[in-house]
C-alpha cells in the first residue's frame, strides 16, 4: 500500500524513541493495543510540577502508520498541560498523517495512549479522575 | 526509486521467460487463427500449436494429452474441479467434501459456495509443520464423502503434501481426489501415471509462463466426470467453452517444456540460495521458520521475526519485493490464516515474511536481502516495546492485553 510522505518521514526518523523510568513520580505511562491485534503503543510523558508535559517518549510495535501516529503524538503533547493533551483527537492525527480509512485505528490507538498516560500520571498523584481508555493492558 | 526492487516474490508470480515470450509472439500476429476453425490453414496451424502445448503440459505431469483441459488459470481449474465433480456426483455419491484449512482461497471459497448449495464441508486441521495427518483425514472421510481437495505445495509456506498417500487413501475409500498443483508444477516431480490423483489444477504464470492461462487434468482411467461451469461452443470436450487463447497456450506449453528440462539443475541452485538466505537470517535472535523445512519446495522461505510487525518490516525493506503474512492492510487486522492454522500465535503470524526465490535470483541479491532485513529488524526492535519487555525478562503471556 502507498503511505503518505509524512508517515514515511516519521517511520524513517521517529521522534523521541525511548523510555523513562515508569515508576518515576513525574512520569505517566500509557500502553495500549495488543500483540494479537498487531499493534502495541507505549507513550510516556514527563510532567512538571506545574502540570505541563515537558518531555515525551514512545515505543511502538505495529505498522508504519502506528509508528508514525505515536511519533507525532510525542511531538504534539510537549509543552501542553494534561488537559490540553487530552484534547488531541484521533481525527487530527489521521488528518496530519493523511491516514487511509483502514489505518484510522492507528490514530485512535494514539489518542488512547495519551489518555492512558495522563490517567497513569494522575493516579500516581491521587487524582480521582478516571479516564481509563478501552485498550489498557493490565500488568500482573 | 531509480533501481528496481529485488524480486523475491516468485510464489506470487514469475516473469515470463524470454524463450517463452519469443514462442508466443507469432501467435498474436501472423498465426492468429482460431484453433476451432476447421476449414482453413489459419485454424489448422493454431490447432497444431495448441495440441503441441497440450502434449508439453501433459508430459511434465506424466499424463495423457487427452486428460488436459485448458482454463484461464488455477483459480478456474479449482472451481471447475471441485464444483464440477461435486455437482456431477452429488446424487450418486453424496454431498460431503473435505479440504484442509490451509488451502488457497480459490478452494476454500469454492467450498463455501457449495455449502450454500447444500453441501457439507469438513475443513481439516493440519499439523504444526503444515502437513496433513493421514489418520485424521481417514477419520474425516464419511460414506457420503464425494471429494477431497488438497494442495500439492502450499503457496505461503511451501510445504509439500504427501499426495501419493492421500490419493491412495481416497482411491481405497472411493473418493475423488483433487490436487491444486499451482505451486508445484516445475518444482516437484509429478507423475500422474503412478500417483492416484483424479483432478489436478495447473497455472502457467507460477512457472515462467503467461498469466491468464491454466489447465485442469481430468483422469480418464478410471474416468472422472464433471459438470461444466462455462457453456458455449463445446470446446475442450464440452468441459470449458470459449475460444482458446492460442498464444497463451503456446506460452504455457513452452514454459512447461523448459521446466521439464531444467527442473533438476534449477532446484539445486535455488535450494543453495534458499539455504544461504536462511543461514543469514537465522543468525538473528527470535527468528522462526514457518512450515516443515524438509517436506518443502526449495523456492520458499517463510520466516517470522518475533516482536516486529510484518507490515512495518515490509516498509523498512522497500528495496525488496516480498510478501507479508500479516494482513494489517485489511481493516480486520487478521494475520495469515495459514500460519494461524499451524498453531502459530498471533504475534508470530503478524511478523511473518514470505521470501520466494526463482530462476533469476542471484547470490548477490540474496546477500543484499540478508543485510537489508537484518538492519530493518534491528531498527524496529529498538522501536518495539515488546522487544524491550522481553529483554527485561517480562513474560508477555502474563500480561492481560485488551484486544481492540
Amino acid at each position: 500500500m502507498a503511505y503518505s510522505e509524512k508517515v514515511i518521514e516519521h517511520y524513517e526518523n521517529p521522534r523521541n524513541v525511548g523510555a523513562f523510568g515508569k515508576d518515576d513520580e513525574d512520569v505517566g505511562t500509557g500502553m495500549v493495543g495488543a500483540p494479537a491485534c498487531g499493534d502495541v503503543m507505549r507513550l510516556q510523558i514527563k510532567v512538571s510540577a506545574e502540570g505541563v508535559i515537558e518531555d515525551a517518549k514512545f515505543k511502538t510495535y505495529g505498522c508504519g502508520s502506528a509508528i508514525a501516529s505515536s511519533s507525532l503524538v510525542t511531538e504534539w503533547v510537549k509543552g501542553k498541560t494534561l488537559s490540553q493533551a487530552l484534547e488531541i483527537k484521533n481525527t487530527e492525527i489521521a488528518e496530519e498523517l493523511a491516514l487511509p480509512p483502514v489505518k484510522i485505528h492507528c490514530s485512535i490507538l494514539a489518542e488512547d495512549a495519551i489518555k492512558a498516560a495522563v490517567a497513569d500520571y494522575r493516579s500516581k498523584h491521587g487524582s480521582t479522575e478516571t479516564e481509563t481508555p478501552i485498550c489498557t493492558p493490565v500488568a500482573p | 526509486m531509480t533501481t528496481q526492487p529485488i524480486y523475491l516474490d516468485y510464489a506470487a508470480t514469475t516473469p515470463v521467460d524470454p524463450r517463452v515470450a519469443a514462442k508466443m509472439i507469432p501467435y498474436l500476429t501472423e498465426l492468429f487463427g482460431n484453433p476451432a476453425s476447421r476449414s482453413h490453414a489459419y485454424g489448422w496451424v493454431a490447432e497444431e500449436a495448441v495440441e503441441l502445448a497440450r502434449e508439453q503440459v501433459a508430459t511434465l505431469i506424466g499424463a495423457d494429452p487427452k486428460e488436459i483441459v485448458w482454463t484461464s488459470g488455477a483459480t478456474e481449474s479449482n472451481n471447475l474441479a471441485i464444483k464440477g465433480a461435486a455437482r456431477f456426483y452429488a446424487a450418486s455419491r453424496g454431498k460431503h467434501l473435505i479440504t484442509p484449512k490451509t488451502e488457497h482461497k480459490s478452494v476454500l471459497d469454492t467450498c463455501r459456495e457449495l455449502e450454500r448449495e447444500g453441501f457439507t464441508v469438513t475443513y481439516l486441521d493440519v499439523e504444526p509443520n503444515g502437513l496433513i495427518d493421514l489418520e485424521k483425514l481417514a477419520a474425516a472421510i464419511r460414506p457420503d464423502t464425494v471429494l477431497v481437495s488438497t494442495m500439492y505445495v502450499n503457496n505461503e509456506i511451501g510445504v509439500i503434501q504427501d499426495v501419493a498417500a492421500i490419493g491412495a487413501l481416497c482411491r481405497e475409500k472411493g473418493v475423488i481426489y483433487h490436487v491444486d498443483a499451482a505451486q508445484a508444477a516445475g518444482k516437484v516431480e509429478i507423475d500422474l501415471a503412478k500417483t492416484p490423483i483424479d483432478l489436478l489444477s495447473l497455472s502457467a504464470h507460477k512457472s515462467y509462463g503467461p498469466k491468464g492461462i491454466g489447465a485442469l487434468y481430468v483422469r480418464r482411467k478410471p474416468r472422472v466426470r464433471l459438470e461444466a461451469l462455462i457453456h458455449g461452443g463445446g470446446h475442450e470436450r464440452g468441459l470449458r467453452s470459449g475460444t482458446l487463447p492460442t498464444h497463451q497456450i503456446v506460452g504455457m506449453g513452452e514454459a512447461y517444456a523448459i521446466a521439464r528440462n531444467s527442473m533438476a539443475v534449477e532446484n539445486e541452485r535455488i535450494r543453495w540460495l534458499r539455504d544461504r538466505l536462511w543461514a543469514g537470517l537465522s543468525t538473528m535472535e527470535e527468528v522462526y521458520l514457518n512450515g516443515d523445512l524438509d517436506a518443502r519446495v526449495p523456492h520458499n522461505l517463510n520466516v517470522s521475526f518475533n516482536y516486529v510487525e510484518g507490515e512495518s518490516l515490509l516498509m523498512g525493506i522497500k528495496q525488496l519485493a516480498v510478501s507479508s503474512g500479516s494482513a494489517c492492510t485489511s481493516a480486520s487486522l487478521e494475520p495469515s490464516y495459514v500460519l494461524r492454522a499451524l498453531g502459530r500465535n498471533d504475534e508470530l503470524a503478524h511478523s511473518s515474511i514470505r521470501f520466494s526465490i526463482g530462476r533469476f535470483t542471484t547470490e548477490a541479491e540474496v546477500d543484499t536481502t540478508i543485510a537489508l532485513v537484518t538492519d530493518a529488524v534491528a531498527k524496529l526492535r529498538e522501536l518495539s516495546p515488546l522487544w524491550e519487555m522481553v529483554r527485561e525478562g517480562i513474560d508477555l503471556e502474563s500480561i492481560q492485553w485488551a484486544a481492540h
